[in-house]
């Protein structure tokens, strides 16, 4: 991870939020945003939502299951409170994800407010890529990239939203059920190919593992646990492997 | 026909947005101070990593909604040819998308219909 020369000098700040965009606009999570969000726009179609706030919806939370989650728990009546926290439950990966992407795009010049727009764009999507691609360039242009994935994803994703509401009578019957799996599957194929070292490879099988033991179970907060038990489990024996060699 | 008991756009900030934005709001306050090759940055990295993992079974095995009307074999094998596909088709994340959908939208009008 030491950064000799950058294999992407930038001349400027626009260069690397434009490389940003047109990285965004060739991965494969374009596919997936328009997908997911097709699907979550008929979804609040179904629901009787209008198409003014399922779009707001996309640019607020910027989070497909917790989308979702707040769609149903809106449709079914559900008290404000089990919403609110069913919703903050399915987002808790934003955490540790912005803390472990953060040391690696900030400057020490970059005051907390200057991150409420980047970390805003935070999203699976927008993680895998930039923790691919960042080290890669130096430091004053990461941010500027980041910014550029997040806009170009976001913006499909919103607009997306609109096209999913208008279609919705169109789709056929299994879109929705698609719609909710390309998260899940996006999230596994895209992981895989980010997790190159050991630490990285046995917390993401852990993860798989842990996650549908804590939930079969009813154990409270199983996605949280699952991070800080996996997470924990393999850092461990990673550590414990360099002391070995 | 749904029964909203309160405002759509006060629920959107009050359940939506703030629960779900809070994280990243957190994120900036644990995260800005850190070195990127701290150890704690590489406990983080391997939590963020694990939790992301967890969301993927979570979804497949406890599905929300329209997802739960397909049965759980076709799910499940979905998600594995989705991998497999990936992970023998030049690591491509687009073939195991791809794949996995074809074989979710195959197994479910096969098993359905």
């Amino acid at each position: 991870m030491s950064a000799p020369a950058p294999e992407r000098p930038f001349d400027s700040a626009t260069a690397a939020f434009l490389f940003g965009a047109r990285t965004a606009a060739t991965s494969v999570f374009m596919f997936v945003i328009t997908v997911t969000y097709i699907g979550f726009g008929a979804l609040c179609h179904d629901y009787g939502l209008t198409v003014f706030w399922a779009m707001l919806s996309t640019l607020l939370l910027w989070a497909g299951p917790a989308q979702v989650i707040l769609v149903t728990a809106l449709g079914s009546g559900s008290a404000l409170i089990e919403g609110a926290l069913a919703v903050g439950l399915s987002s808790v990966r934003l955490l540790p994800m912005v803390v472990a992407l953060l040391p690696l795009v900030k400057r020490e010049s970059t005051r907390a407010w200057q991150l409420l727009v980047p970390v805003h764009f935070m999203a699976v999507s927008v993680w895998v890529e930039a923790m691919r691609l960042a080290p890669g360039m130096t430091r004053e242009r990461r941010i500027p990239f980041c910014n550029g994935i997040g806009t170009m994803l976001l913006t499909t994703g919103v607009v997306m939203t609109a096209v999913g509401y208008y279609l919705s009578a169109a789709l056929p019957a299994l879109f929705g059920a698609a719609a909710m799996f390309i998260t899940p599957l996006s999230f596994l194929v895209s992981t895989a190919r980010n997790s190159r070292l050991l630490v990285e490879k046995v917390a993401f099988g852990l993860g798989l593992v842990i996650a549908p033991l804590l939930a079969y179970e009813r154990i409270q907060l199983d996605l949280l646990w699952t991070g800080v038990v996996g997470g924990s489990l393999a850092y461990g024996i990673s550590r414990l492997r360099k002391v070995k060699t | 026909m749904s029964k909203l008991l309160f405002d759509p756009y006060v629920a959107l900030v009050l359940v939506g947005f703030l629960p779900s934005e809070v994280w990243r709001w957190l994120g900036i306050a644990v995260g800005r101070g850190l070195d990127e090759k701290s150890e704690f940055i590489q406990w983080v990295r391997a939590v963020a990593i694990a939790l992301v993992a967890g969301v993927v079974t979570r979804i497949v095995l406890f599905p929300p909604g329209a997802l739960a009307s397909v049965p759980l074999s076709v799910r499940l094998a979905a998600l594995t040819c989705g991998f497999l596909a990936f992970y023998f088709i030049h690591r491509s994340p687009l073939a195991g998308v791809l794949v996995g959908e074809a074989v979710l939208v195959a197994g479910a009008l096969a098993l359905g219909g």
